[in-house]
């Protein structure tokens, strides 16, 4: 009998720290599976953020680096560089991407390095136990805004996705959401879009998954992924963009 | 008088919420007092604990190598730290979530049913001040009318919470109170 | 009577020493083991009319308080390790450009991101310049609430007589702890507002620069900053406890330095004659201090949350450095009473 499911090679056979209700696990796997399904494995070198993802070395099953809070797309165009027919991708948190990293991201957009950019949106700091992130929503209460973001105050979110496409080397940008399973099929689909982009030496390739983060956001895990949908998704449009 | 002393349970049992009760309980009946919580990943990975310190006489350091009063919550905690405690201390045992005896024939130990008592107060959230209530009661480290007097330090303008939590508090000490 | 005192942890004290200094702007980005100093500042300046900024790293935040400081508002930002690690650059630059800021560090296991534990392996980067150039700042070094409340406060009267970034380095154990404290406001004698830039009304433009050309110039400079150096040497805090008499000294600052004090009680109470000598600045370091107390003693044990860091600075002041060994822990360990006591050369 041929089995319709199991563990991916390129995932560990390792319980994973995430709390429950956490869309980090569901994201790991999409892309292990994506990696299985290229044949790349191999050949593929990840970088882990600084942020709740900061274990996923131990839990994906090829070579995975940690790299300075913020700094994963600098490291991964030193690595990019010296071996430009290997497959290399970064791992961020919405901190680690578009707050201390957004000088690092945007760099490597315009030099259209021929990476591909996992880009989870939680909406907050998971690891540091939520404080506002670059995407917080209007409105939202975190450790750091206690009377929820004022844009007078704390300024707006932005949205990397929209900003990322205008750039002529970054030729693949798509946004997800790991919510109902029609959006975890679709953000699988991009995911695999995205690392193809980089088979085929195109250019900066960068998928945002929306992720609930129940625990910081005090809700219930079935109550955070309807939110993600409702309030996230509103903010941050899903669909594909560029490519 | 010194005691030092080690509150652990699982993440979510309001570990630290009863280690600070139990502080400015201390602090209120003019005690030196320290508290020190586990944090960050640590709590992640399951327990969670905190040392305090109650003396007579300045505190010097604020970490507990080994406890003369340790209260569980959880059997993980009892497994963790049962064999740290002094010879001669005391273990107060949530039996609830506990489901071995104290294997130290050199400590005193008292049985307290927390999640059972705090249930029929409407929640086992309360298990935590029902534990404290009971080892006020035992132990005599605080009084329960300070514990019950702090509460108001923590929970500012949340009415209901202060009197759900002093209840709880009451139901432990009354417990034990009746059980000897 | 019961005191009026109130229970506050050592990152929270922090916090409140600030704003009652007169601390109205703030910048940080989230890092453990001090979260609970950053979300205080963000509920607690506004309500006394503060600026509070979540900047998108300590890169940003530490030159956001650079300008609020140049701008004449008593600023500060905190951090841990790896976060004062970005921030090296904009200190010299203060050191440099003689803007007085505080600067906290909660300090947690290193190198890289090591872990959130307590630690004390920024000790060298503290003391002796993490960025470039020849400068110092001042740095202090609590021990407890009531410490990281007093000399925060401090590190804000000092930050402004000299002109010169002051650190409070603390570390992850003094962040989280939690004990009472008593709420005294330090007199602050009025800022000097006289080289702030608000705008050239009525006065000559001014300028806040480090940049110096010509090396005659920059040398200059630097003799300046090098002689208001020396001149805080006057500001040298230290404690003792039960030096006098003692036949053996252990040198500790922050938490180790509480768990020498314990060992000593235990230890005088078994009739061994035994001190803790404590450096409450590290810079200046109180090197003559301990040079005299140092004379008359067999030992000296040097205990820290690193791999002797501090040490150096103990061997530079110490005139038979015979005397002095060592005993660190590392990677967020603490240092155990019972091993000190053996290596004092006692098993109590
Ligand atoms: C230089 C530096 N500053 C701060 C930190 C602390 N830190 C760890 S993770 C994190 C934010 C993570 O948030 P995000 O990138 O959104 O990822 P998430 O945890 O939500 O998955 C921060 C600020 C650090 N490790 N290094």
């Amino acid at each position: 009998m041929k089995p319709l499911y199991k563990r991916p090679e390129s995932l560990r056979d390792v319980p994973t720290h995430y709390c429950s209700g956490c869309g980090h696990g569901i994201i790991h796997r999409i892309i292990a599976e994506v990696i299985d399904e290229l044949g790349i494995r191999e050949k593929t070198i990840g970088i882990a953020p600084v942020g709740c993802a900061v274990l996923a070395y131990d839990y994906f099953n090829f070579d995975v680096m940690e790299a300075p809070h913020g700094r994963p797309p600098a490291v991964a165009t030193g690595i990019k560089r010296v071996l430009p027919d290997r497959i290399v991708f970064t791992y961020q948190g919405d901190g680690d991407l578009a707050a201390i990293g957004t000088g690092e991201i945007i760099h490597a957009g315009l030099r259209g390095e021929k990476l591909t950019v996992i880009f989870v949106n939680n909406s907050l700091y998971g690891m540091t136990g939520g404080q506002m992130a670059p995407t917080t929503l209007i409105g939202e209460k975190t450790a750091t805004t206690p009377k929820g973001r004022c844009a007078e105050r704390e300024g707006y979110p932005w949205n990397v996705v929209e900003v990322l496409k205008l750039f002529p080397g970054v030729t693949y940008v798509a946004r997800g959401a790991v919510t109902q399973p029609k959006n975890i099929r679709r953000v699988k689909v991009f995911i695999r879009k995205a690392f193809l982009n980089q088979v085929e030496n195109k250019g900066l390739s960068l998928v945002e998954v929306l992720s609930p983060c129940p625990v910081n956001l005090r809700m219930e895990p079935f109550e955070a992924v309807r939110w993600v949908e409702e309030n996230l998704a509103e903010v941050f449009p899903l669909g594909e963009f560029k490519g | 008088m010194k005691e030092e002393i080690i509150i652990a349970g699982f993440g979510g049992q309001g570990i630290l919420f009863a280690g600070k009760l139990l502080t400015w309980a201390s602090l209120i009946e003019d005690n030196k007092v320290t508290c020190i919580p586990s944090y960050g990943a640590e709590m992640r990975g399951g327990t969670a604990h905190c040392h305090v310190i109650v003396s007579r006489e300045e505190i010097a350091s604020p970490i507990v190598e080994k406890p003369s009063l340790l209260v569980v919550l959880n059997r993980q905690s009892l497994d963790r730290f049962e064999k740290r405690v002094l010879s001669g201390g005391r273990i107060v045992v949530n039996s609830d979530l506990v489901e071995r005896k104290v294997e130290r024939k050199d400590v005193r130990v008292y049985y307290v049913p927390g999640n059972e008592l705090a249930e029929k107060l409407g929640s086992s959230l309360f298990t935590n001040m029902v534990m404290l209530g009971a080892t006020s009661f035992y132990t005599g480290i605080v009084k329960l009318e300070s514990l019950v007097s702090s509460l108001p330090n923590l929970l500012a303008g949340k009415e209901e919470l202060i009197t759900s939590n002093q209840r709880a508090l009451k139901a432990g000490y009354e417990y034990a109170h009746a059980a000897g | 009577m019961p005191s009026r005192k109130v229970l506050l942890s050592g990152n929270e004290a922090v916090g409140e020493g600030a704003v009652l200094a007169g601390c109205r702007f703030y910048a940080g980005y989230p890092i453990t083991p001090q979260n609970e100093l950053t979300a205080y500042m963000a509920r607690r300046l506004p309500e006394v009319g503060g600026v509070f900024v979540q900047a998108e790293s300590e890169l940003a935040a530490i030159n956001m308080i650079m300008g609020a400081s140049s701008a004449g508002a008593l600023a500060m930002t905190t951090s841990s390790s790896p976060g004062i690690s970005l921030m090296q650059e904009a200190i010299s630059y203060m050191a440099g450009m003689e803007v007085p800021v505080v600067v906290v560090n909660v300090m947690r296991g290193g190198p890289g991101l090591g872990n959130i534990a307590g630690s004390q392996g920024d000790y060298l980067q503290a003391t002796k310049g993490g960025g470039h150039g020849d400068y110092h700042m001042m740095v202090f070094a609590p021990s407890n609430v009531q410490e990281m409340f007093n000399f925060t406060q401090e590190a804000f009267r000092l930050s402004q007589k000299y002109r010169n970034p002051v650190m409070v380095l603390a570390d992850g154990y003094l962040g989280q702890i939690m004990e009472p404290l008593e709420i005294k406001k330090a007199e602050l004698p009025p800022q000097n507002q006289g080289w702030i830039l608000d705008g050239a009304k009525a006065r000559e433009p001014r300028l806040l620069k480090s940049l110096y050309l010509p090396s005659e110039d920059l040398e200059g400079f630097n003799l300046h900053l090098q002689d208001k150096f020396r001149r805080m040497e006057e500001e040298i805090l230290w404690e003792g406890s039960e030096v006098e008499d003692a036949e053996k000294i252990l040198v500790a600052y922050g938490t180790s330095a509480r768990i020498c004090k314990e060992v000593v009680r235990i230890g005088r109470r078994a009739g061994k004659k035994w001190g803790v000598f404590r450096p409450i600045t590290l810079f200046p370091f109180p090197y003559q201090a301990l040079q005299k107390i140092g004379k008359g003693c067999e030992k000296i044990l040097v205990v820290e949350m690193s791999s002797g860091q501090m040490l150096e600075d103990v061997l530079l002041a110490v005139d038979d450095k015979n005397k002095v060994e060592f005993y660190g822990r590392m990677g967020g360990s603490l240092p155990e009473k019972e091993e000190i006591m053996k290596r004092l050369g006692s098993g109590v």
